[in-house]
This record gives C-alpha cells, sequence and structure tokens, in this order.
C-alpha cells in the first residue's frame, strides 16, 4: 500500500450558506400558489400538485413519508409481539391475535416498508441528481408507480379491518388455503405493489443506462447507483415470480385447481420452491441499496476512495445474479431432495463470498482517511459491525447439518434481523441523515442524531442478539407462548426490554427529523463535503429541475484529494457547487485521479 | 403402567438454561448424532467469533487513529494493494469452502438411519402428535421408546405443514401430508426429551408439544406389552385426568369455562344439544362425540375435531367420569375404585335414595 503524506489544510469543505445565498428554486416551495390563494383552496393547489407531480424528488419524498409510516405501524406490531412474550402464558393477547400481529409485522416491514424503503425513497430523490440527469427515464411510470405502492399497501391495510391475516409473511400452504382470514387480500396488495417494484426497477435501469451525463461512465458511476442498477435487475426478475405465485394460489382456492394443496393432488413444498424464488432474491432487494449507502458514506466521511471500488461495484452485481440460485437454503428441513440441499448449501456459502469482501473494503476505506464522526457515519460504522454479525451466522445457518436443528428457530429470526434491521434499516437511518439536508434543505440536530444511533444500536443488540441463544437452545420461531420451556423467560425479558430501548432510539430519530424541519438550521450546500453530483453540482435543497445546465463530470465520485486539492478547488466560502464540474460550457480537465 | 415409568426415569425438563448438561448456546447432547452437529456449530461459531472481533477492533482502530482533526484534511488517495484484496478473497473462500463440507459431511452421517432402526409411524395435526407403534399401539403427545437403539420416525401429516423438532437430539424435519419424512435417533441415555412443532400451524402451534420417554429396554418391552392403556389402577375420574393432557384435549377444550377451539367441559355436562340423537350431554353424547365427532356439531365452534376412534373402552369411560368430575356430578364409581359397602350409600347417591322414614 502507498505511502503518501497528508495535504496542506485549505478551506474546509463545511460552512454555513452564505446569508441571503439561499437557493431561490427550492423544489418544496415550487410551484407556488397564485397570489392571494387562502386556506383549503391553497391546501388544494398544493396537494393537487403534490399527487400529480412527475418531479422524481417530490416521489421520492412521498415514497419516504410512506415508508415511514408503514415502518411505524410495524414498529409497533414489534413491539406487541414482544410484550406477549414477556411471560409464560398469555400476557396481553391470546394465540389468534398474535399469529396476526406477527403476520401482519412481518408483512408490513417485508413488502410496504423495506422492499421500497432504499431505493424507492432514497434511489428516487439521489438517482437523476447523482448522474446529472433533469428526472428519471419516464417520469410519469414513476407516478403510477407510486400509486400501485399504495394501492397494494390499501389492500394490504383492508385486511387488518377484516380480521387479519394469520399465515406468517411466507403464506405457506395448505395451511394459507385452509385458513378463514384475508389471504386474498394481502396476496393482492402483495401483487399489486409487485408492479410497483418492477415498473421503479425497469425506470432506474433505463435512467442509469440512457441518462448520465457526459463524463458519467460506468467508472465513475456512484456505488450507491450500482447497487441500485444491481437491485433493479433483481426487481425486474424477481416480482413477477410472487405475482405468478399469488395468481396460483388464488386459481386453486377459488377455482380448486390443483397446485399446491395435496389433497386436490397438488405439492406444498411446490409453493415453497414458487415463494423463495421470489424472497430470496428479494431480501437482495432489500440489501443491496443498503449496501450502496454505506459505500457513499464510508468514502464521504473517510474523505477516501472507496477500497477497491471495482471489486464492490462488480460485487453488487455478483451478488444479484447468484442470489437467484440460492432459495433452497430455506427449505433444508422442508421435504426437498438431499442432493438439492447440498447444492444450495454450496452455492449459499458462495454468494457469503463477495459480502464479506465489501465488508473488508468499506473497513479499509478508512485506513489513511480523515473519519468524520457524524452521526450518517456512526450509523454506517454500526452497519459495519451489526451486518458482521449478520453475515457470520449467515454461515452458520447455510451450514447444512447445522441449519437442521436452526432451522424455524429463534436464531433464524435473529439473523433475520441482523441483517434486514442492523443492515438495511441502520443504512437507511445513515443515508437518511446524510441526504436529509439534501432533501428537506434543513440541518438536523447531530446531538439528538448521535443519541438516537447509540440507543438504536443497544436497544438492537439487547434485542436481537440474546434471540441467537434462545434459538440454538431451541426455542421455535412464531410462538406465542413457550410453555414448554418456560426457563427461557428471562432471555424472552431482556430481548422485550431492548425493543423499548430500541424504539425510544427510533422515536428520537423521528423527533430530531421533524423538529429539524421547524427549528434546524438551514443547510449548507455541501455540508458533508462530497464531491457526488447530488451534493457538487447541485443546490441544496434542489431546483425543481436539477441543474441549470447539464453538467459536465470530470472525476470519479470519491476524488475527494483531486477535487479538494487540485488546483485550489473549493471557492471561498466552501459553498457548492464546487467548482471541479462545469456548468454549462465545458472547462479543460483538471489534474483529477480518476477511479478507473 | 405408564405412570409407574415416570419414577423410574430423569425428572421432566429442564428448569434453567445454563444447567442439566447444556452450555450457554446448546442443549445437552442427548443423541449419538447431537455431537457432530455441534463440532460443526462451535467451529464456526469460533471462527466467526474471531473474524467479528478483528472487523470490529479494525475498525474502531481505524476509526480512531485517522479521525478527523481539521475540516482542511484532505489526505491523499491510498493506492489499492491488489495483494490485500486477492488474500481477504481467497482465505474466506477457503474458510467457508471447509466450512461447507463440514457441514455436508456432518448432514450425511447424520441423516441416514442405520437399517436396524426400530420404527414408529408419527402423523401430525392440529394440534398434536399421534405415534404408532408396529403392532398398531398408538399414542398421543408421548412415546416411549427403548434406550440405545436407533429409533426411526416416519412421518406425515393429515392437515397443514408442521416440523417435528427434538432440541436435545438435534433433529427436525418437516411433515407434510401426503408424503412421508423421517427423522432418527439414537438416544443412549434414560430421560425424557421435548419435541417441539416448528412450522406454523396455527392456534395450537405453541402447544403442540410431545414427550420422548427413552426407557430401559425391559420397561418398553413391559410398556409394549401393557398396550399403553393404562388406567386399570386409579379411578376412572383420575385417569380421565390423565388423558385430558396426554390425549391432548386440552388444546382444544378447557375446563374453566373459555372457549377454545371447541366448547368447554366446564358445565357441559346435562347441557342441551337439541338435534343431537341424545339431546343433552350423556355417556352417549360424549363417547359419540369422541368416536365420531363429525356426527353433531355444537353451534359456533368449527368442525375441527378428528375422530378418536382408536381410543379404548376404559380410556373413554375415564374421560366421561373426569367430565362429570369437573362438573360436579361424579358417580362413587367415577371417583373410588372401592366396591361400596351394602348399606352405606356415599353423599351422592344419598340424595337419591333417601330412605323414607
Amino acid at each position: 500500500m502507498a505511502t503518501l503524506t497528508q495535504s496542506a489544510p485549505i478551506t474546509p469543505a463545511t460552512s454555513a450558506y452564505p446569508p441571503g445565498h439561499e437557493p431561490v428554486h427550492n423544489y418544496l416551495k415550487q410551484p407556488m400558489a397564485p397570489e392571494g390563494t387562502k386556506g383549503f383552496a391553497k391546501f388544494w393547489f398544493h396537494f393537487k400538485d403534490w399527487m400529480t407531480t412527475v418531479d422524481h424528488k417530490k416521489i421520492g419524498m412521498m415514497y419516504l413519508i410512506s415508508v415511514s409510516v408503514f415502518f411505524a405501524l410495524g414498529g409497533i406490531l414489534a413491539l406487541f409481539v414482544r410484550l406477549e412474550l414477556f411471560t409464560v402464558g398469555e400476557t396481553i393477547m391470546g394465540a389468534d391475535a398474535y399469529n396476526r400481529v406477527f403476520t401482519m409485522h412481518g408483512v408490513v416491514m417485508v413488502f410496504l416498508f423495506i422492499i421500497p424503503s432504499i431505493p424507492a425513497a432514497l434511489g428516487n430523490f439521489n438517482l437523476p441528481l447523482m448522474i446529472g440527469a433533469k428526472d428519471v427515464a419516464f417520469p410519469r411510470l414513476n407516478l403510477m408507480s407510486l400509486y400501485l405502492y399504495w394501492i397494494g399497501g390499501l389492500f394490504m391495510l383492508y385486511s387488518i379491518t377484516t380480521g387479519g391475516v394469520d399465515t406468517g409473511w411466507t403464506f405457506y400452504t395448505p395451511y394459507s388455503k385452509e385458513t378463514t382470514t384475508a389471504v386474498l387480500a394481502v396476496g393482492l396488495g402483495v401483487f399489486i405493489a409487485g408492479f410497483s417494484s418492477i415498473l421503479t426497477g425497469l425506470n432506474f435501469i433505463v435512467t442509469i443506462h440512457k441518462m448520465r451525463a457526459p463524463g458519467m461512465t460506468w467508472n465513475r458511476l456512484p456505488l450507491f447507483l450500482w447497487s441500485i442498477y444491481a437491485t433493479a435487475i433483481v426487481q425486474i426478475l424477481a416480482t413477477p415470480v410472487i405475482g405468478i405465485t399469488m395468481a396460483l394460489l388464488a386459481l386453486e382456492i377459488f377455482l380448486g385447481v390443483g397446485i399446491f394443496d395435496p389433497a386436490l393432488g397438488g405439492d406444498p413444498v411446490l409453493f415453497q420452491h414458487f415463494f423463495w424464488f421470489y424472497s430470496h432474491p428479494a431480501v437482495y432487494i432489500m440489501i443491496l441499496p443498503a449496501f450502496g449507502v454505506i459505500s457513499e458514506l464510508m468514502g464521504t466521511f473517510s474523505r477516501q476512495k472507496v477500497f477497491g471500488y471495482k471489486l464492490v461495484a462488480l460485487s453488487s452485481v455478483a451478488i444479484a445474479l447468484l442470489g437467484f440460485l440460492v432459495w433452497g437454503h430455506h427449505m433444508f428441513t422442508s421435504g426437498q431432495s438431499p442432493l438439492s440441499s447440498v447444492v444450495f448449501s454450496m452455492i449459499t456459502f458462495l454468494i457469503g463470498i463477495p459480502s464479506g469482501i465489501k465488508i473488508f473494503n468499506w473497513v479499509a476505506t478508512m485506513y489513511k482517511g480523515s473519519v468524520w464522526l457524524q452521526t450518517p457515519m456512526l450509523y454506517a460504522l454500526i452497519f459495519l459491525f451489526v451486518f458482521t454479525i449478520g453475515g457470520v451466522t449467515g454461515i452458520m445457518v447455510g451450514a447444512l447439518a447445522v441449519d437442521i436443528h436452526l432451522h424455524d428457530t429463534y436464531f433464524i429470526v435473529a439473523h433475520f434481523h441482523y441483517v434486514m434491521m442492523g443492515g438495511t434499516v441502520m443504512a437507511m437511518l445513515g443515508g437518511l441523515h446524510y441526504w436529509w439536508p439534501k432533501m428537506t434543505g434543513r440541518l438536523y440536530s447531530e446531538r439528538l442524531g448521535k443519541l438516537s444511533a447509540l440507543l438504536v444500536f443497544l436497544g438492537f443488540n439487547l434485542t436481537f442478539f440474546i434471540q441467537f441463544i434462545m434459538g440454538s437452545q431451541g426455542m421455535p420461531r412464531r410462538y406465542y407462548d413457550y410453555p414448554d420451556m418456560p426457563w427461557l423467560e428471562p432471555l424472552h425479558q431482556v430481548s422485550t426490554v431492548g425493543s423499548w430501548v430500541l424504539g425510544l432510539g427510533l422515536l428520537i430519530v423521528l423527533y430530531n427529523g421533524i423538529w429539524s424541519l421547524f427549528r434546524g438550521k438551514l443547510a449548507p450546500g455541501n455540508p458533508w463535503g462530497a464531491v457526488t453530483l447530488e451534493w457538487s453540482a447541485c443546490s441544496t435543497p434542489p431546483d425543481p429541475h436539477n441543474f441549470h445546465a447539464t453538467p459536465l463530470v470530470t472525476h470519479g465520485p470519491y476524488d475527494y484529494y483531486a477535487v479538494y486539492s487540485g488546483d485550489g478547488a473549493m471557492t471561498a466560502g466552501g459553498t457548492a457547487p464546487v467548482p471541479d464540474v462545469t456548468v454549462g460550457a465545458p472547462q479543460p480537465n483538471k489534474p483529477t485521479e480518476d477511479s478507473n | 403402567m405408564l405412570f409407574a415409568l415416570q419414577d423410574a426415569v430423569a425428572p421432566e425438563g429442564r428448569t434453567e438454561f445454563w444447567t442439566e448438561g447444556g452450555t450457554m448456546w446448546l442443549p445437552p447432547q442427548s443423541s449419538t448424532t447431537a455431537h457432530v452437529i455441534d463440532s460443526a456449530f462451535y467451529f464456526i461459531l469460533w471462527s466467526s467469533t474471531i473474524l467479528t472481533i478483528g472487523v470490529a477492533i479494525g475498525m474502531g482502530w481505524l476509526a480512531w487513529k485517522y479521525r478527523r482533526k481539521s475540516h482542511a484534511e484532505h489526505p491523499r488517495p491510498v493506492h489499492e494493494s491488489k495483494w490485500l484484496e486477492i488474500s481477504w478473497s481467497v482465505i474466506p473462500t477457503i474458510l467457508v469452502m471447509v466450512v461447507f463440507f463440514w457441514g455436508f459431511r456432518a448432514y450425511v452421517d447424520t441423516s441416514l438411519a442405520p437399517s436396524d432402526a426400530y420404527e414408529i409411524r408419527v402423523n401430525g395435526q392440529k394440534w398434536f402428535w399421534t405415534f404408532e407403534y408396529p403392532n398398531g399401539m398408538i399414542t398421543q403427545n408421548e412415546v416411549v421408546v427403548p434406550a440405545g437403539q436407533p429409533i426411526k420416525f416416519v412421518m406425515s401429516a393429515t392437515d397443514v405443514l408442521h416440523s417435528f423438532f427434538v432440541p436435545a437430539f438435534r433433529i427436525k424435519h418437516d411433515v407434510v401430508p401426503n408424503r412421508y419424512t423421517y427423522v432418527w435417533f439414537d438416544a443412549p441415555e434414560e430421560g425424557v426429551y421435548q419435541v417441539v412443532c416448528t412450522e406454523f400451524c396455527g392456534t395450537g402451534h405453541s402447544n403442540m408439544g410431545a414427550k420422548i420417554r427413552v426407557v430401559g429396554r425391559d420397561a418398553f418391552y413391559e410398556y409394549l406389552a401393557s398396550g399403553g392403556g393404562g388406567g386399570e389402577d386409579i379411578p376412572p375420574a383420575e385417569f380421565g385426568e390423565e388423558l385430558y393432557t396426554s390425549r391432548s384435549c386440552n388444546t382444544c377444550h378447557s375446563i374453566d369455562g373459555s372457549s377454545l377451539v371447541g366448547p368447554t367441559w366446564q358445565g357441559s355436562w346435562g347441557a342441551e344439544r337439541p338435534g343431537s340423537e341424545s339431546g343433552v350431554v350423556d355417556d352417549n353424547y360424549v363417547r359419540q362425540s369422541i368416536v365420531e365427532p363429525g356426527a353433531y356439531i355444537t353451534e359456533g365452534f368449527p368442525p375441527s375435531m378428528p375422530p378418536y376412534d382408536f381410543l379404548t373402552d376404559a380410556e373413554i369411560r375415564g374421560l366421561t367420569a373426569y367430565i362429570r368430575e369437573i362438573n360436579g356430578v361424579a358417580t362413587a364409581a367415577d371417583t373410588s375404585m372401592a366396591v361400596p359397602e351394602p348399606g352405606v350409600a356415599t353423599d351422592s347417591i344419598a340424595t337419591d335414595s333417601e330412605p323414607t322414614q
């Protein structure tokens, strides 16, 4: 590894936006209602504007609000689940109520929160900004995706009003066929929301292929976009399968066509194959965008090139493709042939390798960097630690013989939450804090941000680490009570108390966000000193049309050194836009270190 | 007979998870194959712990060493080291391949049942387990097997998916309708081991447990010869109380007046059942409800009870007596095995045959 000296200090990357230089064309305030519009007419004007907007930023914001609402709903359900398990026997609800609560927790969190969370909210907002485009390729399709997501969500919420669903989010047959609960409403919701996912993926792929600004080569594409791109491939190829599966289930229930029900000559294990053919790639829809966010955070807050850029970028695509070949590792105990189990176990280990390489690369990114421990970076470091545990426990459950013991126990529950909550949600929170000034034009409170990160970290580990132990001791999942294992009660209680700490931490995140909208300081143009286009070539918050002119990209996404100390790069006062990106006419290239 | 066995074996269940021969992570190794799985578990656990601590220390050290001291810092880019990247790609690859082969070998070693295994059929049903011995004897939620003998459970389900899991034996397999799956084990030590259901199956999922009672070979033969019936040496009502849990009536029928899946037994004796053959809950009604539950469905409840036509007459007699007892109308013969002395009437009978002065 090369040894290089530190550069001479130059202008700080952060400073307040100069008075009187706040961006005039704030997308949040455009268009303005005509003079004299008041009261309901004014509300209606803005409401209509937001509901019919094709601006990717507004659509991203609406996704953000929607996924936050669903996250809160799913989180409250999770608190009820944990509370029920606080004591042996019935604590606050009976078995039937518990089964509905944990099912809705899973359905809401998976289909309405975590799948759209990073790609649809942060991705929609940032993708065009990061490639220097005016919008996504198909803005109207983008709005349609949002509506499909809402309609899908409504069907799932509707099922709650009719008594809920009690199958678990996996809808395994024949139980899902026998139950009297609203499986079809939820299935239809999943079907419709699936189209939202497919269309978003399609939109993103076309946008990345066709709308990159001049100079934005594939090797200069920010890693967040590489991961969004890989995710989009999975969204397009995998999501139709869950739609088809739900349609087949409906056919069986309505017309008695025997597909999954053994009584009609069907095969319940076939359902599991179909379900996991989507749902395993779907966990990569959930985690790949998180990888992208972490890459942005590690680079920006270390002021260092993301170590092994190409390897990190390509490993996302490798994971996306290999992810289609491992679904059978959910079925080691299901009755599939032992030979398939062996093959699926083998490929599962192969897919673990690129994820491991990414972790090493992110850690190495800090080497000889300038590490700034702001809230987003704290979340990124929490991600690295927690996701490592999630990853190594994935190795544990990928090993055939060991999985026989651990399958369908709390060990799986803990592993899943370490990668999804500890992985995706931590990255989502980090990314949210990182792009919050860009999206709202306000700075959140660092002090509250750090406090929330600490509470979330402690609460998360308190809740879920002990579940590994419960699981390997034999506690099965989806139990509302544990009459045969009353000696696990103290462990359940630790987990439940942890969920309260976690909930408190997340409440502080919410409070901080709302507080910042009204009381937060106006954000400077580039508070973190990032050099990707959304920060360096675009005002904060952005104009309705993003850029005044198409930017010309002359350096890689993490060339902090080249940009800041190349030739006196930062303008006085350190305001955005950073002049390495030419606005308007092309300028001669500065001596930069391209990432390729 | 069954109850005499209880004294001979270890006390049931564990009280604290770190005692009774287990470790912090795993329950006691109570089968001959458990250690094969445990050694793979511990190998991954310790390599993972070392790796995670390594990542955490590396991360913490780098974040501290290179923390930003001034916003003017703009470190030069680090040139990537090909050897570093190759080594942290190749070493984990070797490591996970070791883990794969270990898991694979252990799977082969533990999943194939020996050819001399004693075979017992298992049926999973909402929400109890039925065990059928080769001689046709049927038990529920409890199976008695000899120690030191490979036992193979050939399993199937009648309604939805279930999963048969014995933590102490490290065995688990889904139980699927219309398909046979199996697990096997060889438990060298006598004792009682808990079975749990690990595939979600609805309301009674959390209560779908069973006990595997491992006993000495002689005790096992004796048990097999007894037909598993029991009840000869205790009063019928007391026998019925045992059956209430061992035949898992308690999954669906409460004795405290609350409604579960089926109607409660509390206050049911003598209750009107318009439309049934006998019209009220009496001996005939109870018998029919057990052996042919579909014949009459109490209003407001789903027709979900399977026929218990394999129960012996003594068992039906016991359950009827128990229902009478919890309704406070037990007869002398229900609660006592003594033959009444002539002329000495017990209290409950006295009301009927009050001698007239």
